[in-house]
């Protein structure tokens, strides 16, 4: 197995539901140490891309592998940060046993006390700087401050790519530069592939590499300054958009109106 | 007063109490053994949201049962077909909290229903009657209490077994699922172990009183503890304290078991809502 082999390859990757195609002719290879955001509007089918990287959702045609290997569920070397938080009431976890789950949550049986476990709890805590959460029941921390353990619990168990679904979706502003430097750190750190799903790139634009953006059915990949163009969303949106640089952050203006909701970054002309 | 003093000595009698307790043992043990399954199998039905879907359970249980006695079946065998029977639809036709919600209200009256039936058509005993709701442990018998016994033991043992990943997929689904934990079917595996605790249950403390055993014990310990190695452990010795304290303080009476269990149960979750931490203040101990 070479260094160059790309992490996750899709291949002429084609994904719908019924009748409707959210997207088509998806070709990325996401490299190791590669952050790669993926952007587009709701329902444009970026967290299902998520799922078909996890063996949850099956392409239509074309493939999709992870080191050469097509994908399957309960791949060890996936590792996954969902958005949603956790219920709010009669959670028996802690800090250090939502990230114990990550370690060995899959396995069968009543976990016994092992000194092992508790090295590697305590260590993934300190990697995040969640070492205060510890014994705080998670249910009692904030939207960030999960985040943090979260972020833990997915690398708990060495992942060599990182998933990431809308990890950022209602944190407040200091909170999503925490999550998005935590992840850059754990990429760096560990040599990780990871794919963002964000609907605001701002948040995370001096970490990433590259952007994959979906809309009508249509991909496009490239850096930033590629994509992020006037020319290229306009073609892609089928409609006058413009991308407007402000100081070290990009705005999208005159995205179509049914393509619009719930885009904070997106301001209609 | 005198009256006082007579509904006082009704409700605790323990004169003769020596030459009661002998004949007490297989109700302690049946109580045992179903503080235990109780305690566990409570920590999921908290985790997973589920208190409303127990009654449901338990009220189709109850149908089963009564049905079974109708028929002069077994009620253990009538029980257990009717929780099961409930237990897997409602698991699967309501993996989300809003559908089981509307599948077990418009299943519980209709088991309820079903059972008054059965029980207006039945010309035997009376006191069965009564029981299947209420409880009826002193009732029980040698063979009976043996089924009993396995059953639960085969629900302590399933959970024992599935424990981790359905802790896993209880709390945190999105993530277990990614992990290759069959969140599905681990939802299928929890509702058939839960039909069978009801089962149980239903024929011990009564199908209107299942909740006792199998949530107010863990919602209690939920209560002052968010480990979850602690949170099991305090349920268990809650539901075993209700259990077999209700049986003790119930045997000089004549009065069924259940007001006493439901009562030491309900005692317990005051206690421990009053002692156990605010969410604010647990916070604040633990981070500084």
């Amino acid at each position: 197995m070479s260094s160059a082999e790309p992490l996750l390859t899709l291949e002429r990757a084609a994904l719908g539901f019924g009748s409707r195609m959210l997207w088509e002719d998806l070709d990325v290879e996401v490299r190791r140490g590669e952050l790669i955001a993926v952007l587009g509007a709701n329902g444009s089918g970026k967290s299902s891309l998520l799922k078909v990287v996890l063996g949850q959702l099956r392409l239509r045609s074309g493939s999709a592998r992870v080191l050469g290997t097509p994908v399957r569920r309960g791949d060890r070397r996936i590792g996954y940060i969902p958005q949603q938080r956790l219920a709010d009431d009669g959670l028996p976890l802690r800090g250090r046993d939502l990230v114990a789950l990550g370690v060995d949550g899959h396995r069968w049986g009543v976990p016994l006390p092992s000194r092992r476990r508790r090295q590697r709890v305590s260590q993934l805590l300190s990697s995040v700087g969640a070492e205060a959460y510890e014994s705080v029941p998670v249910a009692s921390l904030s939207g960030g401050e999960q985040q943090r353990l979260r972020i833990a619990q997915a690398l708990a168990a060495e992942p060599r790519l990182l998933l990431c679904d809308e990890p950022l979706l209602s944190l407040d502003l200091p909170h999503q530069r925490l999550v998005c430097d935590l992840v850059d750190d754990a990429r760096r750190r560990l040599d990780l592939a990871v794919l963002f799903v964000t609907h605001d790139i701002n948040p995370i634009l001096d970490k990433v590499d590259r952007v994959l953006y979906i809309a009508n059915n249509r991909c496009r990949i490239g850096t930033p300054d590629e994509v992020m163009t006037s020319e290229v969303l306009s073609d892609l949106f089928d409609a006058p958009v413009d991308v407007i640089r402000h100081r070290g952050r990009i705005l999208v203006a005159g995205v179509p109106d049914d393509q619009l909701y719930h885009h904070p970054e997106q301001v209609p002309l | 007063m005198t009256g006082l003093d007579t509904l006082w000595s009704e409700i605790f009698n323990f004169s003769d109490y020596a030459q009661l307790l002998p004949l007490l043992k297989n109700s302690v043990i049946a109580c045992v053994v179903l503080g235990v399954m109780g305690g566990l199998i409570g920590v999921f039905v908290m985790t997973r949201d589920m208190a409303f879907a127990v009654h449901g359970v338990s009220e189709l249980s109850f149908a089963g049962a009564a049905a079974g006695l109708l028929f002069g079946v077994s009620v253990v065998a009538g029980a257990l077909v009717g929780s099961l029977a409930a237990a897997l639809l409602i698991g699967v036709l309501g993996s989300r909290a809003r559908d089981r919600n509307s599948v077990t209200a418009v299943l519980m009256p209709f088991g309820l229903g079903l059972g008054i039936l059965c029980l207006g058509l039945y010309h035997g005993r009376a006191a069965n009657k009564f029981g299947l709701l209420t409880g009826q442990i002193v009732a029980i018998d040698d063979p009976q209490i043996k089924s009993l016994i396995s059953i639960a033991a085969v629900v302590i043992v399933g959970l024992l077994v599935v424990w981790r990943p359905l802790l896993f997929a209880s709390t945190d689904a999105d993530v277990a699922a990614a992990r290759g934990v069959p969140v599905g079917v681990m939802s299928l595996v929890f509702m058939t172990l839960l039909g069978l605790a009801v089962a149980v249950s239903v024929q011990i403390v009564g199908a209107l009183l299942v909740l006792s055993l199998l949530v107010t014990p863990a919602a209690a310990a939920l209560r002052i503890s968010a480990s979850p190695f602690r949170v099991p452990l305090l349920s268990t010795l809650f539901a075993l304290v209700a259990a077999v304290g209700g049986v003790l303080l119930a045997a000089g009476s004549s009065l069924p078991i259940s007001p006493y269990i439901t009562t030491i149960s309900f005692i317990i979750y005051v206690t421990c809502r009053a002692v156990g931490p605010s969410r604010g203040r647990a916070r604040a101990q633990s981070s500084t």
